[in-house]
């Protein structure tokens, strides 16, 4: 269960992933996939799950500040507000 | 007007010198400067503020139009005041067109209104509304247009003032609810440049490359505070609003507050009141999005759980549902052990019946002599039986012939039935004696009788007999009934004639009841 989380789950965004999670936890509550399918089911969600909770530990405020270099190039740098 | 009374009398006295200046009588000059003022200001625009204004019961309005210095009445005729796009009211500041005229009647001039709107604000509204209906033919409001804002964007732009309260409230919102990559294009917000500016970085921030060094943001505010219709006019401006509708960035707008609608309102993705709003538009509340997770996490866990035991205890019903293989064996082998046994104690048992059914059969199986004896001894038994029975039959006779004494009975109810007979018999005679009819011939009766001795009781009869007899106590008389001579008599016996009367006792002759004694002997007996 500890297994990285496959390319094709990281690759989704928070929001797809959450309703993917949403289905399956819908699926095993009605109890009405086989057995087989519920255990993969089950191994999915919990995969989707730690991908929603990556993305819901990123959560890092950095607030950069945008500025043109001598080519009208956009750069950013560390902004301090407040 | 007193100055002109009290005027030194000395010009009177100079009034002579004649001049060649015509002579306007009043109403003729007002007509010349009605002429003049209206050909002169036939259509003008005129900015003031409205004071003294009245509607007349007529329809019309009155009202006087000033600024600092200056005053000037204007009116407005009913057919036009309908029409009005203002309601005009005290102190409002509007421009009217309209053309000037003069009252005669009171030596004054005034506009005669036309069309009202407010000035100042009121004039860029005007424009703000032309330059929308113009950006909308376009299309660049379209509700189509629209996209729909990321769920969670992984990097922000802003574009807005570097200082101020704006950055601050969003940043500080967004903190709150979900902390991400901010980058701030900072611009001017109002005064000269400030559109191209804002125009410039929504621009600048989709031409920035996905995986660039710069991270490309996935949203983008466009944010102001509040402000006056002049000071959020950079948002209005053309440039602003093309910019806001070509970003292939989704993009929100935030500029002034609720009640301020600014043209990049129309061509952004969503309109927020506030900066604030915008930031809340922008993500999610992550602490929310934690607890929908683990309450997810937590559903598919228990969900599966009881999946699984729904189907562990499927499981054990169904395998309950199993017969042992054991118990189907030893139902067969019960079986089997049970015919084997029958089958051994079987044909012994067989064979003893049938040895019992020989042994019987054989023992009922008699010899003819056995039959004879047998048969012998009936028949001497039954003889035997019916002497006896003969001889207790002949005894129980005896006795009881002896025991009711039936001889002596006999001879006693005999002797008893015999003098009871005759002395009935007597009584009967002594009966007949005193019924007998020889007492009544006794008497002086007699009883006559036809040849044949039968008792003739009628006169008819008698003539029918034609002869016969009367019987007296002591014997009959033969007698002829209703015979004249002894002829007749010889006729009638010879050939019998009807009609012969006799009465049955006085008629009686003595030769006639001679005639048959003997036949009243033969009645009697």
């Amino acid at each position: 269960m500890a297994d990285a989380i496959p390319q094709e789950i990281s690759a989704l965004s928070f929001e797809d992933a959450l309703k993917q999670l949403e289905m399956i936890v819908k699926d095993l509550e009605g109890g009405n996939v086989s057995l087989d399918e519920s255990i993969n089911a089950y191994e999915r969600g919990a995969q989707l799950k730690r991908h929603c909770e990556t993305k819901l530990a990123e959560a890092r405020m950095r607030v950069e500040k945008i500025s043109l270099d001598s080519n009208g190039k956009a750069q950013a740098v560390s902004a301090e507000i407040e | 007007m007193m100055d002109l009374f009290d005027a030194p009398p000395e010009p009177k006295a100079e009034k002579k010198p004649a001049s060649n200046l015509p002579e306007l009588t009043v109403t003729e000059l007002s007509l010349v400067l009605k002429r003049t003022v209206e050909d002169a200001f036939s259509y003008v625009r005129l900015r003031g503020e409205i004071s003294g204004f009245k509607r007349a019961a007529s329809g019309h309005m009155y009202m006087a139009l000033k600024d600092t210095d200056s005053v000037i009445d204007g009116i407005c005729w009913r057919g036009q005041a309908s029409k009005l796009s203002v309601l005009p009211e005290d102190g409002l500041e509007v421009v009217v067109t309209g053309k000037l005229t003069t009252y005669p009647g009171r030596s004054k001039y005034q506009i005669v209104i036309e069309s009202m709107e407010l000035a100042g604000e009121g004039a860029l509204l005007k424009l703000l509304e032309e330059r929308r209906k113009k950006l909308a033919a376009e299309g660049l409001f379209a509700e189509e247009r629209k996209r729909p804002l990321p769920f969670l964007p992984q990097v922000i732009g802003v574009v807005t003032s570097p200082t101020g309260a704006v950055i601050r409230d969003i940043l500080h919102r967004l903190k709150d609810r979900f902390p991400r990559h901010v980058l701030l294009w900072p611009v001017m917000v109002q005064g000269e440049g400030a559109a191209e500016q804002v125009a410039r970085a929504i621009a600048g921030f989709n031409r920035l490359p996905d995986g660039g060094k710069v991270p490309r943001p996935d949203l983008l505010i466009v944010a102001r505070g509040g402000g006056s219709l002049e000071d959020l006019w950079a948002f209005n401006e053309e440039v602003v609003v093309r910019a806001a509708a070509a970003s292939e960035i989704p993009l929100i707008s935030a500029v002034g507050h609720e009640t301020d609608t600014t043209l990049i309102d129309f061509a952004s993705d969503r309109r927020a009141p506030t900066p604030t709003a915008a930031a809340e538009m922008a993500v999610p509340v992550r602490t929310d999005l934690i607890a929908m997770v683990k309450d997810m996490d937590r559903r598919a866990i228990s969900g599966l759980n009881r999946q699984l035991q729904e189907t562990a205890r499927h499981l054990e019903g169904l395998g309950r549902g199993l017969p042992k293989p054991d118990s189907l064996l030893q139902v067969a082998s019960q079986r089997l052990d049970d015919y084997a046994e029958r089958l051994g104690l079987g044909w012994q048992a067989g064979l003893r019946s049938l040895e019992q059914r020989t042994a019987l059969a054989g023992s009922r199986l008699r010899s003819p002599r056995e039959v004879l004896d047998h048969k012998a001894e009936r028949l001497a038994g039954l003889g035997e039986r019916l002497n006896t029975a003969l001889n207790q039959a002949r005894r129980q006779a005896e006795r009881r012939y002896e025991d009711r004494r039936l001889g002596e009975r006999l001879d006693q109810a005999f002797g008893r039935i015999a003098t009871d007979g005759n002395r009935h018999l007597e009584r009967l005679d002594a009966q007949l004696e005193a019924l007998s009819y020889q007492n009544v011939l006794k008497r002086g009766y007699a009883v006559v009788r036809d040849e044949n001795g039968q008792v003739i009781s009628t006169a008819e009869a008698a003539h029918a007999a034609g002869n016969g007899s009367v019987g007296f106590q002591d014997g009959g008389v033969d007698v002829v009934f209703g015979a004249g001579s002894f002829a007749d008599v010889i006729t009638k016996r010879t050939q019998p004639k009807p009609k012969a009367k006799a009465k049955k006792t006085e008629a009686a002759k003595p030769d006639e009841a001679e005639a048959k004694p003997e036949n009243r002997q033969g009645s009697l007996l």
